[in-house]
């Protein structure tokens, strides 16, 4: 087992429960299998890395909507579909505790003890008026030349 | 079989059981046999596909009241 590592590489563009679940799911597999992985956090998947409680940051008036507007952290993200105006993801969280699957907060702690790298895309990061603090630790910041440099070594590559 | 070490990953739903053979696996020497026991189907094809791919080899695998028990070799 002296070859090089493979690569897998995700692209989370979107901030939906079970969209960012399946993300980090195939990631947590993906790091099982030896892989080195990358989650490249970009538009509304960036609200899967913002911390819980509220950060005072400056902001502008865009920002401070934009900040309203997006569920902040994985725990509040809604579902794709049949989210019910938030009951929906009750459901599936009622339903992700009766069949002992991992909720997304733990999927993402998981993929951070398995040595995920977690990236935001810093373009993205300041459209939306995100402050680096108002992310969880530990993650990186980098644009699409560095995604790019992952993928294509990679040898599993997803856009979810 | 001279088993070095035994996972407990019943109860426990995709991808765990696959992520907690990788940790156990980690622990163990070349030529050393994990035993795994699911409750997990996937884990029917996940265990053996994850063995695979990471050079390992299952020994052996059982099914008996609805738990899975895999041996599989560390390569």
């Amino acid at each position: 087992m002296a070859q090089p590592k493979k690569k897998t590489t995700i692209i989370l563009f979107s901030g939906d429960y079970d969209k960012a679940m399946a993300a980090y799911i195939i990631a947590n597999g993906a790091a099982a299998y030896d892989h080195d992985v990358t989650i490249f956090h970009t538009f509304w998947g960036l609200n899967a890395l913002r911390k819980e409680a509220p950060v005072p940051v400056q902001k502008g008036f865009l920002e401070k909507m934009f900040a309203k507007m997006m569920p902040r952290g994985a725990d509040r993200m809604g579902l794709s579909r049949m989210n019910f105006a938030g009951i929906g993801p009750k459901l599936i969280k009622k339903v992700i505790k009766k069949h002992n699957a991992m909720p997304l907060p733990q999927l993402i702690e998981m993929a951070k003890e398995q040595g995920v790298k977690l990236v935001a895309c810093q373009m993205t990061v300041d459209l939306l008026g995100l402050k680096p603090e108002e992310l969880i630790d530990g993650i990186e910041f980098a644009g699409v030349a560095a995604y790019l440099a992952d993928a294509s070594e990679g040898n599993v590559n997803l856009f979810i | 079989m001279n088993v070095a070490k035994v996972l407990d990953a019943k109860g426990l739903a995709c991808p765990m059981p696959v992520v907690r053979a990788k940790k156990a696996m980690d622990e163990l020497e070349s030529g050393q046999v994990l035993e795994v026991q699911t409750t997990d189907k996937g884990a029917k094809n996940d265990l053996p596909a994850w063995a695979k791919t990471s050079g390992h080899t299952v020994i052996e695998m059982k099914e008996e009241n609805g738990v899975l028990t895999f041996w599989i070799q560390k390569g």
